[in-house]
């Protein structure tokens, strides 16, 4: 199982990366600039999202919104913005190839004459919006501002979530913006991966003639604050407009591909995801106490976090919770995990890794693909490892990576509760402090 | 150092004093349908989609939410989750093991009018995937422990839907537009009458409405037909059913009043819904409606869009639509919006209503653009199998023929700004609209009465 590709890097440092796939009459262009919230400082977080943002509204040779000649191409279109990288895709029909060359390089080499005050201003209300919309008015949604602030110091750039703090964005200025853009936005910096219904020698030559004029900019200095740990457990409580109590327990955990990175993710998905996990087996169905359960191991580009979430049904406590997530970890360490376990989590990580290779576009798609395995390994051919690093897991490992990093001592507790009800929160928390 | 702002195109570059013009599409083809059925009168369709060795299977039941008798909404719901909870002396727990062996995740849907039920396997699994299924829809055991804890879990999501604004908007809503009509609850229904139930409402329900004629096998993937057809006739061959009785019932519609308000003390935001009862799927006016509200409100360069979003910054999106149902289904105008700007956003949504009716009236240009969105990407929608799979259920659900994703691009392109606007005319009415709003009414309370819409019903939110 594979993507087959080829890669070229131009002049000013843009590395293109091309797939060929005519299964259907489309074609995916997707750009990767390897820059997220990580490279943002305390007092300006929020930056590289906003910036995201005011890259849709307008380029020096098109001062129009970006959407629409995409759309009006047939196209459909986005982009996001993550603690490590920001990306920005299109999905068009075969036609619209040049018309989204055009676009995409356009705001790449020309986004500064176009960006004005007002644009700038309206842009951060969307944002402020967004921000209400997506964690201050969705109940447990200000958990990540919590956990991250727990789990990461101050001065380490995991300490703030991507969309960043209201003040800060309310003190953003247009400089900051051009600033932002001279030294993040530049061919240098970004990897472009086409994928779909191309001829890839047409297409190199495409890319040549609309991304070759653009000059490289400085070599962006690699973010590598002190690893972080926790020296003891935290216990933190979190009062909001929710009906029923909900447990967050996180921990330090490896990095996207570094090793431990594959044992945990199997890990999450045994313990708690799903109807044959451990945790819901458990907690939803033989003892009803918890409404949910979940895990994840939320590997990042410099470190990782691994979470584990259940919601308390009406009546039961998060202390009940937290003794179960206890031993099943416990369990798991001492007895590993069955052969059953195993051979299932062999299964879903072939059938996981074979329905990744089903379209070209958007989140996930091939060409997105492609852009992380070259972005955080420079090796976009890493796709045949990558499902390797699974099925090279043992019970050994395992079982060492979980006792290794979920430490009962070392982790953070957060109880999110009604308003009014701290006493359902795990005993000994204190108050989250949360803007 | 960089040097931005002064970078020069160079000797070759681009042509950038214009956007590039894409050229014409490739006319677009829909993969051919084999079909059969089985003597109970199961159908199985399947297309064959190589590309890789995956294999999708959907079970399509033409019954949905809307088949849920009275006092007992939620029931098609509740149902369908149940039916991966054990079957024959199978256990819940070993239902799901024998799911996940086979890395399937089951995927369940449920709408007014069908249910859907399905997978997405390694095709070297297929044929397990079909039994499974077969097992969960013909012979599910619906224990009454089972049904207990089913039943909680879904109260319990009814009690977090308390806080999720959106949710509540949209439970509220469909209830001011249908009232005890068929469609005028949620799938997931209200606390009351999913506290009424009984494993009987369940097991009845199973019996007489979940049946093989109302049910599809649509396969698609790297599979051909006679396989498909065999594995079918294997699972499914031997399901026994009569067709239900149809209770069509012909409930009034309610009038409600114009405007309606949840209360939600501290809201910083108001989410709005402004809409009223529509069309059926089957309306001659189908085409010039889509692209009526792809002009109106269904793309991100909507006339809404543009003017709450971009202009004014009122929100992070807004949108309208039309559910097209077996019948008359809702339109809805939907938006969040930061709760100072909630009476402006109001005013803005019927301006924008008003306006698409021919007030303001649809260029050419608008209606071109609107055109492209729709047809030119078409073909993005039906890249995967499951994709192709869930098309093929639409056929099924609204009767169309096999040809209708084959038609679809030369009918829209031929409709006129005219076609828009008179359908907008006859179908959107201004004096019919209720607006609902879910947000700090003390907050907002001053700016209502200058919106003429009258005194506003205070709700409680339908539970």
């Amino acid at each position: 199982m594979k993507i087959a590709f080829e890669k070229h890097t131009l002049a000013n440092g843009l590395d293109v990366i091309l797939h060929e796939d005519r299964g259907c009459p489309i074609v995916a262009v997707n750009l990767w600039y390897h820059v997220g919230s990580k490279n943002e400082v305390p007092g300006r977080t929020g930056f590289a999202h906003l910036f995201e943002h005011l890259m849709f509204e307008g380029s020096a040779h098109h001062d129009h919104g970006y959407f629409q000649p995409l759309q009006g191409a047939g196209g459909t279109l986005n982009g996001s913005t993550n603690a490590d990288r920001t990306n920005y895709w299109e999905v068009v029909p075969t036609n619209a190839l040049e018309l989204a060359l055009w676009m995409e390089s356009d705001r790449m080499g020309y986004l500064l004459p176009a960006l004005t005050e007002a644009k700038f201003s309206n842009q951060r209300d969307v944002v402020l919006n967004e921000r209400r919309q997506s964690y201050e008015n969705r109940p447990y949604g200000m958990v990540p501002m919590i956990v991250l602030a727990a789990l990461y110091p101050p001065d380490h750039p995991y300490h703030w979530t991507t969309i960043g703090e209201v003040a800060d964005l309310h003190a953003a200025r247009l400089e900051d913006v051009r600033d932002f853009f001279s030294t993040y936005y530049h061919p240098a910096n970004a990897s472009l991966a086409i994928a779909g219904d191309i001829d890839p020698a047409r297409t190199l030559a495409l890319v040549k003639a609309h991304f070759e004029e653009i000059p490289a900019g400085a070599a962006v200095r690699r973010v590598r604050p002190a690893a972080p740990a926790l020296a003891e457990e935290q216990r933190l409580v979190h009062e909001d407009r929710v009906e029923l109590p909900r447990l967050y327990v996180s921990w330090h955990a490896p990095a996207m591909f570094a090793p431990g990175d594959a044992e945990l993710d199997l890990a999450a998905d045994l313990l708690a995801n799903g109807k044959t996990s451990r945790l819901y087996q458990r907690l939803v169905f033989e003892h009803r106490v918890a409404t949910d359960v979940s895990a994840a191991q939320n590997s990042r580009e410099i470190g990782g976090f691994f979470q584990v979430a259940a919601t308390a049904a009406p009546g039961h406590s998060l202390a009940e919770i937290e003794a179960a997530i206890v031993e099943e970890i416990d369990r798991l360490v001492s007895d590993g995990p069955s052969e059953v376990e195993m051979e299932r989590g062999r299964v879903q990580a072939e059938s996981q890794f074979m329905f990744r290779l089903q379209s070209v576009g958007g989140f996930g798609g091939k060409s997105d693909q492609l852009n992380a395995y070259n972005t955080f390994l420079d090796d976009p051919a890493f796709f045949e490892r990558d499902l390797e690093r699974y099925e090279q897991v043992t019970r050994e490992s395992l079982v060492d990576v979980t006792a290794f990093h979920l430490h009962h001592g070392r982790r953070v507790a957060l109880s999110v509760v009604p308003r009014g009800r701290t006493e359902l929160s795990l005993p000994n928390s204190t108050k989250a402090d949360v803007a | 150092m960089s040097d931005a702002p002064d970078r020069r195109p160079g000797q070759a570059g681009v042509d950038r004093s214009r956007v590039p013009v894409p050229g014409a599409g490739q006319a677009f083809r829909f993969p051919p349908i084999e079909k059969s059925a089985l003597p109970n009168g199961l159908r199985v369709w399947s297309i064959t989609h190589a590309a890789i060795p995956l294999t999708s299977l959907l079970l399509l039941v033409r019954r949905g939410a809307a088949s849920d008798p009275r006092g007992r909404e939620g029931l098609a719901a509740l149902t369908l989750d149940m039916l991966d909870e054990g079957s024959g002396d199978r256990s819940a727990i070993q239902m799901h093991e024998a799911l996940a062996a086979i890395g399937a995740q089951l995927d369940t849907d449920i709408g007014p009018d069908a249910s859907l039920l399905g997978t997405t396997v390694l095709s070297r699994f297929a044929d397990r995937a079909m039994h499974l299924l077969a097992d969960m829809l013909v012979r599910p055991a619906l224990r009454d422990e089972d049904f207990s804890r089913v039943r909680q879990l879904r109260l319990h999501r009814l009690m977090q839907l308390r806080d999720m604004p959106g949710a509540l908007a949209d439970r509220t809503f469909t209830n001011l537009l249908y009232g005890s009509h068929p469609y005028g609850h949620t799938p997931l229904g209200n606390e009351v009458s999913l506290a009424d139930m009984a494993v009987s409402d369940v097991r009845e329900f199973h019996e007489s409405i979940l049946r093989p004629a109302e049910t599809t096998v649509v396969a698609v993937g790297d599979c051909d037909h006679e396989t498909i057809h065999r594995l079918a006739a294997d699972a499914f061959g031997g399901w026994q059913g009569y067709a239900p009785t149809l209770t069509e019932s012909g409930n009034d519609l309610p009038h409600p009043a114009r405007l309606n308000v949840v209360p939600r003390p501290g809201a910083p935001q108001s989410e709005l819904r402004i809409g009223h009862v529509a069309v059926p799927r089957s309306t001659p006016d189908y085409y010039a409606l889509v692209a009526a509200n792809m002009i109106l409100g269904g793309q991100f360069v909507s006339r809404l869009n543009m003017n709450l979003r971009e202009d004014k910054g009122f929100t992070y999106g807004a949108r309208t639509a039309f559910e097209f149902r077996r019948q008359p289904g809702p339109f809805t105008l939907q938006v969040s919006v930061h709760t100072a700007a909630t009476g402006r956003a109001i005013e803005e949504s019927m301006v924008e209503i008003a306006g698409i009716r021919g007030r303001r009236p649809v260029t050419a240009e608008e209606l071109s653009v609107g055109v492209a969105a729709l047809t030119r990407g078409y073909a993005r929608n039906f890249e995967t199998a499951e994709q192709i799979a869930r098309a093929v259920t639409q056929l099924l659900v609204h009767d169309l023929p096999d040809d209708y994703f084959a038609q679809f691009v030369p009918a829209v392109e031929q409709i006129t700004p005219r076609d828009v606007m008179s359908a907008a005319e006859r179908h959107l009415h201004p004096e019919r609209l209720t607006t609902l709003i879910v947000g700090d009414l003390d907050a907002i309370g001053d700016s209502l009465p200058g919106l003429g819409l009258g005194e506003p019903v205070i709700l409680h939110a339908a539970v």
